[in-house]
């Protein structure tokens, strides 16, 4: 068939603003210890957009308060028209699927196999019985073997999670999330435990994959040289406030300085 | 050292005696014990003569014909017990364990899970056996429902451990694609506590296989009628062709069980 032949595995709808409004973001694990500081960025509808800044200084919190791994403790959170902050339940759930969300150590169900994990990007469209069964829609299939073959692990289509290398299975978590059709890549660290290579052509799937489809891409890197190298626009994070935001050429030792702080690493 | 006064010898290992104390308790305890119970080497030996009767009296082993229908219905009877009451019991085990898991249930339902799984761990099978038998009157129905609360009361506390032993990032993960609680479950869950829960199914019909044997003995139906009246009519031959059978099932269980394990790795 004609359809067939013209299926585009990363296509995006058009007609969407993906763009991601946050507005006076604060969270705190414990009370009065805030981990983000009423933290306000909009991010544009298109575009890798790299989150720098040193450990604990809640990086992996404003993504995880996205896409709701994390409750916000006060905020908003505007998306695609609702309050991502606000929504519960299945609309939460409705939500979460347009976010396709990469992890620093994969997060894979390591006992299923390559095709199995992809195809859980499917899971908030899919009901639980055909999940259960495996009989999952062979348009979805197709895709998923679709996107195997755009990461390059054609040939590990059916083997186990556990049986590959930590970039192999970086690959697997990006299909994942791009199955799942997003609207938005959050990826949180996700180069932080591969080699420097491997790390380069990570980031070069993720920001081509996005640029294809379209879509915003929000990493959190702690790489200065590839956040440099891949993204649009830079925020550096630093105690859990932004206090660098701009384009990459913008990014100066003395903003380095600031955001992780001492004297002398630089050199 | 530059410090004035006199050295104190430093002790490595400082006497405990609290568990000095206590050892010496319980000690003196078990002698005690032993005396009142008439745990004495004396009695021994005249249990051995008797003993010694009891074995002579085994042999040979009654392989009559009436007998081994007799024993081949009580077996059949037990091991459809103990396969329904594993099937059963491991079935409601897994909901159960999960619901009764802290890292996802919310606490109200995990702790009215524990309990439901700590009451029907208070009571050794044969007491719930009594218990059935009297609810639902003799035969194997009593045998499997005590069996199967057994198992309940065994596996989902395992599969509970297991759930909560389990890696969160692959659950979070799951979670992160906007999947269903069920779904979830299915794909985030199963699949890391499967191998065990299949262990711990393996290791429950080893073990009902076992207790189906004693349920009979209060009226839960299977060989252990067959076995008690044995006893109580002194056919101690008869009596050792039941034991004999019941170890080669048991065997046999424990083959199919170590079976089931590789199938399902």
């Amino acid at each position: 068939m004609d359809a067939a032949a013209t299926f585009q595995p990363n296509a995006a709808e058009a007609g969407i603003d993906r763009s991601l409004i946050v507005r006076n973001l604060t969270k705190a694990y414990r009370a009065g210890q805030p981990v983000l500081r009423d933290v306000s960025i909009a991010f544009a509808p298109r575009g890798v957009t790299a989150v720098i800044g040193p450990s604990g200084t809640g990086k992996s919190t404003l993504i995880r308060c996205i896409n709701r791994l994390v409750d916000p403790t006060a905020g908003e959170l505007l998306f695609r028209g609702d309050d991502l902050a606000k929504l519960r339940g299945r609309a939460l759930r409705e939500a979460r699927r347009r976010i396709g969300m990469v992890f620093q150590e994969y997060n894979l169900v390591e006992r299923l196999t390559v095709i199995e994990n992809v195809l859980c990007g499917r899971l908030g469209y899919v009901p639980v019985w055909r999940a259960w069964a495996r009989r999952f829609d062979s348009k979805d299939v197709d895709r998923a073997f679709q996107l195997i073959d755009a990461v390059g692990l054609t040939a590990f289509a059916t083997q186990r999670a556990d049986q590959l290398s930590g970039g192999q299975r970086q690959r697997v978590g990006i299909a994942r999330a791009l199955m799942q059709e997003p609207d938005l890549i959050l990826a949180d660290e996700p180069t932080s435990s591969l080699d420097p290579k491997t790390s380069v052509e990570i980031m070069e799937l993720i920001a081509s994959r996005a640029g294809e489809r379209d879509i915003p891409a929000i990493v959190n890197i702690h790489n200065v040289a590839l956040a440099r190298r891949f993204a649009d626009r830079i925020i550096g994070m630093s105690k859990g406030s932004i206090v660098f935001d701009g384009k990459p050429q913008e990014l100066e030792d003395s903003h380095l300085l600031q955001i992780y702080g001492g004297e002398g690493w630089l050199e | 050292m530059s410090q004035a006064g006199p050295v104190q010898p430093r002790v490595a290992f400082p006497p405990n005696w609290t568990s000095r104390i206590v050892t010496v308790a319980i000690c003196a305890y078990v002698v005690y014990a032993a005396q009142i119970v008439d745990f004495t080497w004396a009695r021994f030996l005249t249990g051995l003569d008797q003993g010694r009767r009891f074995v002579a009296r085994m042999f040979p082993p009654d392989f009559s014909a009436d007998k081994l229908d007799l024993l081949y219905g009580g077996l059949v009877e037990s091991m459809q017990i103990a396969i329904l009451a594993t099937v059963f019991g491991t079935l409601i085990s897994l909901p159960l364990g999960i619901a009764a898991a802290r890292n996802l249930a919310p606490a109200p339902i995990a702790w009215a899970a524990r309990g439901a799984i700590a009451l029907f761990r208070t009571l050794h099978p044969i007491v719930i056996a009594i218990l059935f038998v009297k609810a639902v009157g003799f035969g194997a129905l009593a045998g499997t429902l005590a069996l199967t609360v057994a198992s309940v009361g065994f596996v989902s506390k395992l599969v509970a451990e297991a759930v909560e032993e389990m890696s969160m990032a692959q659950v979070e993960a799951v979670r992160a694609t906007g999947a269903s609680f069920a779904s979830v479950i299915v794909m985030g869950v199963f699949p890391q506590v499967m191998p065990r829960f299949i262990g711990f199914t393996a290791y429950e019909l080893d073990s009902n296989l076992r207790n189906s044997a004693l349920v009979g003995i209060v009226g839960g139906g299977g060989i252990g009628a067959p076995l008690f009246t044995a006893f109580q009519r002194f056919d101690y031959d008869f009596v050792l062709t039941i034991v004999l059978a019941i170890i080669a099932i048991v065997m046999v269980g424990e083959v199919v069980s170590g079976w089931m394990r590789r199938l399902f790795q």
